[in-house]
């Protein structure tokens, strides 16, 4: 691989950009692979790439039935944070939101990740309660927050209206170090760092059946024919129920919709992103100047990737009166994503039932935030049996009442 | 939008009237049953990419709860009916049939 750097594009422009090497390769599958990781989204490069760097395990295939990063990870609102309640949350959220400090340089490949601060707002008391428990909480866990004033609000992103009627300012939970990340550019930078390796990154190739013998996966069969395999990870997040169902077991897991839309570009207005969570709204600036705006999730089971429009009218209504200069601009594209939501609204990170075949699903509406804590948890998982933080994660939590409680305790938009 | 038929007022409800209450014909274990079994009542899903029997409560009309099939892929409805049973009645089943000939109950 030919490493990206300013003296690379003086070199190129010289000589009619005839240099450049396709990212990553587009290899036709082998037949037996130490690791086969099943999506080839921002969680399974990201698993793929830390099993090669950290556990030198680099004979891996990462199958994908649609195009690299073209589920969830192209379709989030970017946004990077780590102020949780609960302490496993805020260990693996902390770690993914630090890896993604250095993730440029490390991946040698642009990620833009921004960390210009969120501000989750209080618009109720039970959130100014609320989010000083959880600044309280992150003093403890070493996350960097703090409760602040309206008046330090209005500060931060002079566009809010302090005094609405229905959704008043109270306060917020601010985290300076949160911000945002160009989503395909983390997708892609771990896919280019994986090729580099060696590894093979398979795209238009739907799994659609497991192979297993004696409790042990040996193996799975895709469009692209039967490829064997040591070790089994599944990362497919809203799909995940139906290739649990193909490993032959259930997952507390149901999959809804989750919409987000962006306006029309507009000149710099907002360097912070701002969340709502009373109604459902979160809104920050793209650095073409498009308002991304994330909305709320259906509560019905749902595989198309698109949502209820109501939702959109609720989130629109809100965020305007918190707003009001937003008003008067046209949305430009509006899309779904499917999510995969557990009961108690934190992740799966675990063994299943089948021998060596390990899945990290349950992301719900936080995934991109948690890629490379996600992808480096799994990884140890998988390469050594056990991870610290991915321990309290395992699936098993549910039969023992080990909640990770997030829904309730932490006020975050779900 | 999705609009489905209160089987009980009858009235073709749009989804802002509605309240979704996840699969329906869960069946909650007996005295003594195994951890295992209460786990699967209270957690695990069935969560199909297709046919779906599914829980609504029409929240804003008559307020009472009844099933619905439904296919998670498409929106399409294949009838609603009353939530006292424990399973669909054949009617819904045939229904299903009818539009998706290669469905298999599980």
């Amino acid at each position: 691989m030919r490493r990206y750097s300013a003296f690379a594009i003086v070199r190129e422009a010289l000589r009619h950009h005839s240099g450049w090497e396709r990212a990553w390769t587009a290899p036709a599958p082998k037949p037996c692979y130490d690791v086969i990781i099943v999506g080839a989204g921002g969680h399974g490069l990201a698993t793929a790439y830390y099993l090669g760097k950290i556990h030198k395990i680099t004979n891996v295939a990462v199958i994908e039935k649609g195009w690299l990063g073209g589920g969830n990870t192209g379709r989030n609102t970017t946004i990077i944070r780590s102020n949780y309640l609960q302490d496993p949350s805020a260990a693996i959220y902390e770690k993914a939101r630090a890896l993604y400090e250095t993730l440029s340089q490390d991946l040698n490949y642009n990620v833009m990740f921004s960390p210009r601060g969120v501000i989750m707002l209080a618009q109720t008391e039970h959130e100014v309660r609320g989010y000083r428990r959880t600044a309280h909480a992150n003093a403890l866990q070493g996350v960097q927050t703090a409760f602040i004033s309206p008046e330090r609000v209005r500060e931060l992103c002079p566009i809010i209206a302090l005094d609405g009627p229905r959704y008043p300012v109270l306060g917020g939970l601010w985290q300076a170090r949160g911000g945002t990340a160009r989503h395909d550019a983390v997708a892609w930078g771990y896919a280019r760092a994986c090729s580099a390796m060696g590894m093979d990154i398979i795209q238009q190739c739907a799994v659609t059946g497991i192979r297993s013998r004696n409790g042990q996966v040996t193996g799975v069969e895709t469009t692209q024919g039967a490829i064997a395999c040591a070790r089994l990870g599944i990362v497919v997040a809203g799909h995940s129920g139906v290739l649990a169902d193909m490993a032959g077991f259930r997952l507390p897991i149901e999959s809804v919709a989750l919409q987000a839309l962006v306006s029309e570009p507009i000149k710099p207005c907002m360097d912070v992103v701002v969340m709502a969570n009373t109604v459902h709204g979160y809104m920050s600036q793209s650095d073409k100047g498009e308002m991304v705006i994330g909305g709320g999730a259906d509560g019905y089971n749902t595989y198309a990737q698109r949502g209820s429009f109501h939702h959109i009218e609720d989130t629109v209504r809100a965020l305007i009166e918190t707003f009001p200069m937003i008003s008067r601009l046209k949305m430009l594209r509006h899309w779904g994503g499917i999510v995969d939501m557990t009961g108690d609204r934190s992740p799966i990170i675990s063994k299943t039932p089948l021998g060596n075949c390990f899945i990290n699903c349950g992301w719900g509406t936080g995934g991109f935030k948690a890629i490379p804590g996600s992808g480096w948890a799994m990884a140890e998982l998988m390469a050594r049996g056990t991870s610290d933080l991915a321990g309290p994660f395992a699936l098993d939590r549910f039969r023992a009442g080990r909640f990770i409680d997030e829904s309730v305790a932490a006020g975050v938009a779900h | 939008m999705l609009i489905l038929r209160c089987p009980y007022c009858g009235v073709h409800a749009d989804e802002t009237e509605l309240t979704p209450g996840g699969e329906a014909h869960l069946t909650r274990p007996g005295p003594g049953a195994s951890d295992d079994d209460f786990e699967g009542y209270l957690f695990r899903r069935r969560n199909p990419r297709g046919v779906h029997f599914e829980r609504w409560c029409h929240t804003c009309g008559c307020g009472k709860w009844f099933h619905a099939a439904r296919c998670t892929v498409t929106h399409q409805v294949f009838g609603t009916y009353s939530a006292q049973t424990t399973e669909p009645p054949g009617a819904i089943i045939a229904a299903i049939r009818a539009r998706r000939p290669d469905w298999t109950p599980t």
